[in-house]
C-alpha cells in the first residue's frame, strides 16, 4: 500500500474573464439576434464548450500542476494572493472541476476552507452542530456521539439553546471550527481558517490540527501564516502564478516565499517622473549590509529608503509604518523630521538616500511589514507603498514549537527597568507574595 | 461511514462515476436541508405551523365563493370546497415546490462555493420541504370531509400514485429552473410569472370537465392537469372519471420532464461553484 494517497496529473483550471465588449452592438436587432443565438445554443448543448467571444479573456488560475502526497504527510501550500492556492483546495475537495489534467484520491476528504459554512443565524448552537456536521460529511450517530466534545472544545455549553445570531463573533467561529475539527477524514484540507478568532482559540486549533497531523492522516494546509507552516507541515509547496514553483521542506519554501516576495516589492518601484516624489528602492539590510529578509530575535536590522525629489519640497514628512502581521494597526510610525528637523523643512530637488536603525531589543519574533509613506500634513499625500517590507523576527532557543502563537507577550519588547523590594516590615508576607508572583510573569 | 473509501479519480470533462453512490453516501442531507428550512421558516413567528393551514384555507374559501358561487361551475356532484381543496393541494404543493426549488441553488450559493456534496440534494431538499406543508395542508381536506360528512371510496389508496407524479412534475420544472437561475437570474422573475399564470390555466378552482371534450388532450399539455384529475378521482371517487389519453399524455410529459431535468442539471453542475 505505497501508493499516493492524492495524485494529481497536469491538472489546469481555466477561468474566464468577462470584459465590458470593445464595440457596441448597433441596433437593438442586433442585440435580440445576438441573444437568442447565445440563448439557444445554451439551451441545446449544455455541456459543449462554446466559442469564445471575443469580450472574454482566459485566465489560467492553475497550469499544469502535478504532485503526489503520500499517506500521513502534512503539507503546507503557500504563495502570494492569487497564487491558485484556493483554486487547488476546491479542486482536490471536488467543488469545482479541473479543466485539464487528472487526480487520483485514495481516501475520504474533508474540507473547511471557510469556518461556518452552512451555519444558519436563526438556529440554535445545538442545531447548526447537528447542520453543519451533515453538512460536512458526518452521519448523524457520528455527530451524536462526539457531540459533548464538540460543545467542550468550542466553550459554548452555557448558550447551545441560543440562536447563533446572537453569538459574539468569537463564539460563532469556536463553535463552526469545533464542528469541522471533529471530522474523521483520511484527508483534512484547510484554507487560511486560523486567521480568525482570539490568540488563545488560534492556538487551541493549532494544537487540534496537529493532534489530527499526529494520528497519521494527512493535511494539507494554506497558510500566510509562515511560521505555522514551518511547525505543522513536514512539506511544503510553493506555487507561483498558477505553477508549481517548488516543492520540498517548509523552512527552505518559506525562506524562497519571503525572498521571493520582497524581490517583487523592489520590482514595483517604477520611476514616476511626472511626481514631485516618489520612493525608488526600499530595503532591509543586516549591520553588515547584505540583504535580508529575516533577523534572529535581538539583532538588529537597518532599514534603506531611497527617493527621488523632482522639485524641492516644503515640510514633507518621510517615514515608515509598521504593522504586525495579520493587522492594520500601526505598531509604530517615524518619520526622518523626528530625528531631523532640517528635513521638514526643505529639501532641494534630486535622489536621496535615508537609513534607519532597528534596534534588535526592539521586535519580538514574529512578522512585520512595513509600509512607506511620505506627504505634507493636512495637504498632500506624496507616495504611499503599503506593505513594502517585511521582516521576520525568528526566535532562539525555541523548545515549544507552539510559542511563536504565544504572541500574548506582544510584538516590542519593552526596555523598562523593573523594581522590586519587599515593603517594609509592617506589611506581612502573605500580602507581598501575590505581587511578586505578578512581576515574574 | 467509516468504510474505505475507493479510489475516487477525477478527471476534466468527465462526470463522476460514483455520483449516484455519492447521493445515498450524503443522504442523511435530504433530511438535514429539509429540516432546516422548516425549522427556519417559522421562527421568530407568533402562530407558527399555523401558516401552512391557513393561506390553504382561506384562499380554498375565496375560489369556492368565486367559481362556485359567482360563477356557478358545476361540482361534479360533490361540495365544492372539497372540489376546490383536491386541485388545490397539489397545486400549492406544485406551485411551492416549483419556486423553493428553482430558487434553492441561490439561495444555497455559499454553500455550494464552499463545500462538496451531490448538488442535487440542494433543490430536492426544497421540493421535500412543500411536501411536508403539503401533508400539513392535507388535514384540511381531512376536516372539509368530516364537515361534509364525506366518505372517500377504495380509490383513494391510490393517491400516493398521483403524489408522486406531482413530486416528478415539481423535480422535473424545478431543476431545469435551478439551474438555468445560476446563470440567468432572469429565471427568478419568470417562476413567478408562470406560477400565477399556471393557476389559472390548471383546473384548480374547477372541474377539468368544463373543458369541451375534443380539447381536453390540449389542456392534458398541462402536466398539473393530469395530476389534479388524478387527486379528484382517487378523493372524490364515483362521480369524477378520468380522462385517459390526456392523463397517459401528462404523465409522459411529466416522466419526460424529470429526465430531461436531471440531465440538464448535471450537464451544468460541475460549473455552479464557478458561475454562481
Amino acid at each position: 500500500m505505497n501508493l499516493p494517497i492524492i495524485e494529481t496529473r497536469y491538472l489546469s483550471k481555466r477561468y474566464l474573464l468577462d470584459h465590458q465588449a470593445q464595440e457596441a452592438p448597433r441596433t437593438f436587432r442586433d442585440v435580440m439576434v445576438q441573444g437568442s443565438q447565445t440563448i439557444t445554443n445554451t439551451l441545446l448543448r449544455p455541456g459543449r464548450r462554446r466559442r469564445l467571444p471575443s469580450a472574454q479573456e482566459e485566465f489560467w488560475a492553475l497550469k499544469d500542476i502535478s504532485f503526489d502526497i503520500q499517506p500521513g504527510q502534512r503539507v503546507g501550500i503557500i504563495g502570494r494572493n492569487g497564487a491558485g492556492k484556493s483554486t487547488l483546495l476546491k479542486i482536490l475537495s471536488r467543488i469545482t472541476e479541473p479543466t485539464q489534467g487528472s487526480i487520483a484520491i485514495r481516501g475520504r476528504v474533508a474540507s473547511l476552507l471557510e469556518v461556518g459554512t452552512g451555519f444558519h443565524p436563526e438556529l440554535t448552537g445545538r442545531e447548526n452542530i447537528f447542520l453543519n456536521g451533515a453538512i460536512l460529511g458526518m452521519g448523524q450517530e457520528e455527530i451524536r456521539r462526539k457531540f459533548d466534545e464538540i460543545v467542550a472544545f468550542a466553550e459554548v455549553d452555557r448558550f447551545l439553546d441560543t440562536p447563533v445570531k446572537r453569538y459574539s463573533s468569537g463564539m460563532y467561529v469556536r463553535l463552526a471550527f469545533a464542528v469541522a475539527a471533529h471530522l474523521e477524514p483520511e484527508v483534512l484540507i484547510v484554507d487560511e481558517v486560523l486567521a480568525v478568532g482570539d490568540m488563545a482559540f488560534q492556538e487551541k486549533c493549532l494544537g487540534k490540527m496537529q493532534d489530527v497531523a499526529g494520528e497519521g492522516r494527512t493535511v494539507l494546509f494554506v497558510s500566510h501564516n509562515m511560521g505555522v507552516i514551518e511547525t505543522l507541515c513536514d512539506r511544503c509547496i510553493l506555487l507561483d502564478r498558477g505553477m508549481v514553483k517548488a516543492d520540498g521542506a517548509p523552512k527552505d519554501m518559506t525562506e524562497l516565499y519571503i525572498s521571493q516576495s520582497r524581490q517583487m516589492v523592489a520590482e514595483g518601484f517604477e520611476h514616476q517622473t511626472h511626481k514631485p516624489f516618489t520612493f525608488l528602492n526600499a530595503a532591509l539590510c543586516n549591520t553588515q549590509g547584505d540583504n535580508i529578509s529575516w533577523v534572529d530575535e535581538g539583532q538588529s536590522a537597518c532599514l534603506h529608503l531611497s527617493f527621488r525629489l523632482n522639485q524641492p519640497l516644503k515640510g514633507a514628512e518621510i517615514g515608515i509604518q509598521a504593522h504586525p502581521q495579520n493587522s492594520q494597526d500601526v505598531l509604530f510610525a517615524t518619520a526622518l523630521s523626528d530625528c531631523l528637523p532640517a528635513a521638514a523643512t526643505e529639501l532641494a530637488a534630486g535622489d536621496y538616500t535615508a537609513q534607519l536603525t532597528l534596534p534588535g531589543t526592539l521586535l519580538r519574533p514574529g512578522i512585520y511589514y512595513f509600509s512607506l509613506f511620505a506627504h505634507i500634513p493636512h495637504h498632500e499625500w506624496l507616495d504611499h507603498r503599503e506593505h513594502a517590507l517585511r521582516l521576520t523576527v525568528k526566535s532562539c532557543g525555541l523548545t515549544d514549537p507552539r510559542k511563536y502563537v504565544l504572541e500574548k507577550c506582544g510584538h516590542v519588547r519593552l526596555e523598562g527597568d523593573w523594581d522590586l523590594r519587599q515593603p517594609d516590615a509592617q506589611v506581612d508576607r502573605v500580602q507581598a507574595q501575590p505581587l511578586v508572583a505578578q512581576a515574574q510573569r | 461511514m467509516g468504510h474505505p473509501s475507493p479510489e475516487l479519480i477525477i478527471t476534466a470533462g468527465r462526470a463522476q462515476r460514483q455520483y449516484w453512490q455519492d447521493v445515498w453516501r450524503y443522504r442523511e442531507l435530504f433530511y438535514f436541508l429539509a429540516w432546516r428550512d422548516i425549522l427556519v421558516r417559522y421562527k421568530q413567528t407568533a402562530i407558527g405551523i399555523i401558516w401552512a393551514l391557513l393561506r390553504p384555507f382561506l384562499t380554498m374559501v375565496v375560489f369556492t365563493v368565486v367559481f362556485g358561487k359567482i360563477a356557478q361551475l358545476p361540482s361534479d356532484g360533490v361540495p365544492y370546497p372539497i372540489l376546490v381543496f383536491t386541485g388545490m393541494l397539489p397545486w400549492q404543493f406544485f406551485a411551492n415546490a416549483l419556486s423553493e426549488c428553482s430558487n434553492s441553488l441561490i439561495t444555497n450559493s455559499n454553500l455550494i462555493s464552499k463545500v462538496y456534496f451531490p448538488r442535487l440534494i440542494v433543490p430536492t431538499s426544497a421540493v421535500i420541504v412543500s411536501l411536508v406543508d403539503f401533508f400539513i395542508s392535507g388535514f384540511i381536506l381531512l376536516g372539509l370531509m368530516v364537515a361534509y360528512s364525506f366518505v372517500p371510496s377504495w380509490r383513494i389508496i391510490t393517491l400516493p400514485f398521483f403524489i408522486a407524479i406531482a413530486f416528478a412534475a415539481a423535480m422535473g420544472a424545478g431543476l431545469l429552473l435551478a439551474t438555468l437561475n445560476v446563470k440567468y437570474r432572469d429565471f427568478r422573475y419568470v417562476v413567478p410569472f408562470i406560477l400565477q399564470f399556471g393557476l389559472y390555466i390548471s383546473p384548480v378552482g374547477f372541474s377539468s370537465t368544463v373543458v369541451p371534450e375534443q380539447w381536453r388532450w390540449l389542456y392534458s399539455l398541462n402536466p398539473m392537469v393530469g395530476v389534479i384529475d388524478g387527486f379528484r378521482w382517487a378523493i372524490l371517487g364515483g362521480e369524477s372519471s378520468l380522462y385517459l389519453p390526456g392523463f397517459l399524455l401528462s404523465v409522459g410529459l411529466v416522466v419526460f420532464l424529470l429526465w430531461f431535468g436531471i440531465r440538464y442539471f448535471r450537464a451544468y453542475e460541475r460549473t455552479f461553484a464557478d458561475v454562481i
